[in-house]
């Protein structure tokens, strides 16, 4: 019998393509609809974060942790933030710490409405998308009156926060807070029943804890697979060990368990969100060392020391003292850690960012091998990945 | 001379203008359509749709037709020329004949023929043609993925649809579409057949290839299916093609289930109102549930849309075929 030679179909999926999340480039290799291989190929978007920061004073490099995972920019800039305190041996003022809690819960609810609405969009669902940028659209109308910017805020500083809330607006999230359960429940109504929804997510992309762990998975992606591992409970920043609330997992780690542990921690975001409004002391947002924080403005215009405290700090930037540190939080969507080692100048000497995505998408062939083409959207959907932070 | 004009130039003449009557209000509704759909799909997202060109952006298609006109028509080195050419028309033509043989109102009817239903049956199914052109002849992956799911798609759920009309045929006892709305004089098809409404419906957005069963152009896997290659005028075709189809599908489903022209009752205010209106109401009825469909579900995958096909609806309506039959002759209600 002759021998003949069979070559799988070779198919170069995005980095144009509208369910790629961002500028993912993966060359699938295929049999009919059934994925053999996938192979994510990065760097689209690489820009040398981290080598930038080397060449920046630390309050410099804020900003480049909004444009990592530019989907919930305040979560990268609470790592690095805790990250610079440590090595300066300071600790933000309570209320600081309070509203950079705050925040961080709403850049989650901006992450997770994201993420779900754009699995369901992957999956043909195209109202949940909609329906849920109205709300997005709200956060980041808070995230314009706290920081004066929509999307990289800058806001959370080494030290506390920039500035203090604005008159009304802890009103203007409790009334947000109090009305957001609401919309959960509409979108939940589109798709958690929905059969044609289970039959896309159930099952398709399903890991074990051990699998996930060796691939490095964190976050909602690692509790939907029975993991309770929370950052904020398992080792608390800030304010987190002084709040009440539930770490939610999932049982089969496939897609739909991802999503419902989304929905459910979306929940779980308004408590949080209601006890900070209600137990944040007043008092300063920011550590009262003007050797770190600039001094208040009306100050400069009275004392020559604080307005040479201003000009240092904002060209020379201060010193941390040598020491290296890791410092992660639980960002919406896993560990984001910065190893921050410093040499005690006033630029980090290195800055390495781990970043959840990255290790999401190296699971990606894993995931998605005898699964359909239609599938692997899916699968890329619910693994929430964001080309910010994997290339970096 | 006088034999020429009244035995072949008068009838061409006033076939001309009779189909000229059918189609230019089916291409304004094709228009229309378009726009109802993304003011339908606005009112369920809380957005405002097209409100721009025009008063309440009435205009809107009118600028997207103009736009697509004078753009440029990209053909892929790669492709085949002629196909590549032929497929959107092949598409849009489809989407026209079908529209032949459909009853406006009693004896309102380009060609009352005695197998209308065949005959649309016919015209629907080649509509897959178009489709498998276009995949083929773009040369593209994507494409090409995108027209070999279309024709499974479209030739799986023919068949439960040819058995829903032969569960109608087996009620009426006759193949012309005019005989099938006039008995559903006392009770629409809809009522006793139930089942076989909902199967040809479903089917129909699946023939049609509407969400959910949208796979072909799956935005979010394929990019656009098997028109990713397209752009320009035969893009527009296929776009028209497709929507005439949606209206078409309505149509069948108007005359098979909802009693065609006919009120729901025939009693005073209800009748005065001519069938033309109605059969245009319960078209827009139809064609509504198509857009609220759209906004509502997500898409299946291909295996779980062949399985739906050949393992549910298949059954059920052969199934029902025999029910009906069954009934007929028992109670010996068997139409003459």
């Amino acid at each position: 019998m002759a021998e003949t030679r069979l070559q799988n179909f070779t198919m170069n999926f995005g980095p144009q393509h509208p369910a790629a999340h961002g500028v993912l480039r993966l060359v699938l290799e295929m049999d009919g609809e059934v994925i053999r291989r996938a192979d994510p190929h990065i760097g689209l978007l690489h820009r040398g974060t981290e080598k930038l920061i080397e060449y920046k004073t630390y309050l410099q490099a804020i900003p480049y942790f909004d444009r990592l995972d530019y989907v919930a920019p305040m979560n990268q800039e609470h790592a690095f933030a805790l990250a610079v305190e440590r090595l300066l041996g300071i600790e933000a003022p309570l209320r600081g710490q309070y509203i950079r809690v705050l925040f961080s819960e709403i850049s989650r609810l901006l992450n997770h409405i994201l993420s779900i609405t754009t699995m369901a969009l992957d999956i043909g669902a195209m109202t949940p998308l909609l329906w849920g940028f109205e709300e997005r659209e709200k956060m980041m109308e808070f995230y314009e009156r706290v920081s004066g910017a929509r999307m990289h805020a800058a806001y959370f500083r080494p030290g506390g926060v920039h500035q203090d809330l604005p008159d009304g607006l802890a009103d203007d999230i409790m009334a947000f807070a109090d009305a957001f359960p609401a919309y959960i429940d509409d979108t939940e109504g589109l798709l958690t029943e929905n059969r044609i929804f289970k039959q896309r997510t159930v099952d398709i992309g399903a890991m074990t804890a051990e699998e996930a762990f060796d691939w490095g998975f964190t976050g909602p992606n690692l509790r939907a697979c029975d993991v309770a591992w929370d950052l904020r409970k398992a080792q608390p920043y800030d304010v987190y060990d002084r709040l009440d609330f539930d770490i939610p997992v999932g049982k089969n780690g496939d897609c739909y368990a991802r999503y419902l542990v989304r929905i459910e921690e979306m929940r779980q975001c308004v408590p949080i969100m209601k006890q900070c409004l209600n137990d944040m002391p007043g008092g300063p947002v920011m550590v009262d060392d003007h050797k770190i924080a600039p001094p208040r403005r009306a100050e400069m215009k009275r004392s020559m020391e604080a307005l040479i405290h201003h000009f240092k700090l904002y060209t020379e930037g201060y010193h941390v003292p040598a020491g290296e540190c890791y410092t992660a939080v639980e960002a919406p969507k896993g560990e984001f850690g910065v190893y921050l080692v410093s040499d005690g100048t006033n630029r980090p000497y290195r800055c390495k960012i781990r970043a959840p995505s990255f290790a999401f998408l190296q699971g990606l062939d894993h995931l998605s091998k005898g699964h359909m083409l239609a599938d692997i959207v899916a699968i890329i959907g619910s693994l929430d990945i964001v080309f910010g932070e994997v290339d970096r | 001379m006088a034999e020429l004009w009244t035995g072949y130039m008068l009838p061409t003449v006033i076939i001309v203008a009779q189909i000229i009557a059918i189609v230019v209000p089916l291409l304004f509704s094709v228009a229309y359509l378009t726009y109802a759909e993304r003011k339908v799909l606005a009112g369920m997202q809380l957005r405002k749709g097209p409100n721009v060109v025009g008063p309440f952006g009435l205009l809107q298609p009118m600028a997207d037709g103009i736009k697509l006109l004078f753009k440029e028509t990209v053909i892929p080195s790669g492709a085949n020329k002629v196909v590549f050419i032929a497929a959107p028309v092949v598409t849009f033509l489809l989407g026209l004949i079908g529209w032949a043989v459909i009853p406006f109102d009693d004896g309102m009817v380009l060609a009352d023929i005695n197998v209308g239903i065949l005959y649309l049956f016919a015209v629907s199914s080649l509509g897959v043609y178009g489709v498998i052109m276009a995949g083929w002849a773009s040369n593209s992956k994507y494409a090409f993925l995108g027209a070999l799911r279309s024709a499974a798609q479209m030739v799986s759920y023919e068949i439960s649809i040819g058995f829903v009309i032969v569960t109608v045929l087996l009620c009426v006892g006759s193949l012309n579409l005019t005989e099938i709305v006039r008995a559903q004089k006392d009770l629409w098809f809809a009522v006793p057949l139930l089942p076989m409404f909902v199967v040809f419906f479903v089917s129909g957005l699946a023939e049609t290839n509407r969400t959910p069963f949208d796979l072909p152009e799956a935005e979010a896997e394929l990019v656009a299916g098997f028109n990713v290659e397209y752009s320009s005028m035969p893009f527009a075709l296929f776009y028209l093609g497709e929507y005439a189809n949606m209206i078409l599908m309505s149509a069948m489903t108007t005359i098979l289930f909802l009693g065609g022209w006919l009120p729901p009752i025939d009693v005073a205010p209800f009748n005065w109102i001519p069938g033309p209106i109605w059969f245009a109401a319960k078209i827009a009825m139809v064609l509504f549930v198509f857009l609220w469909v759209r906004a509502t579900f997500p898409r299946y995958r291909y295996d779980q849309l062949m399985r739906l096909g050949w393992k549910v609806f298949l059954p059920l309506s052969l199934f029902w075929v025999f029910l009906t039959a069954g009934v007929l002759v028992a109670t010996g209600w068997v139409p003459k």
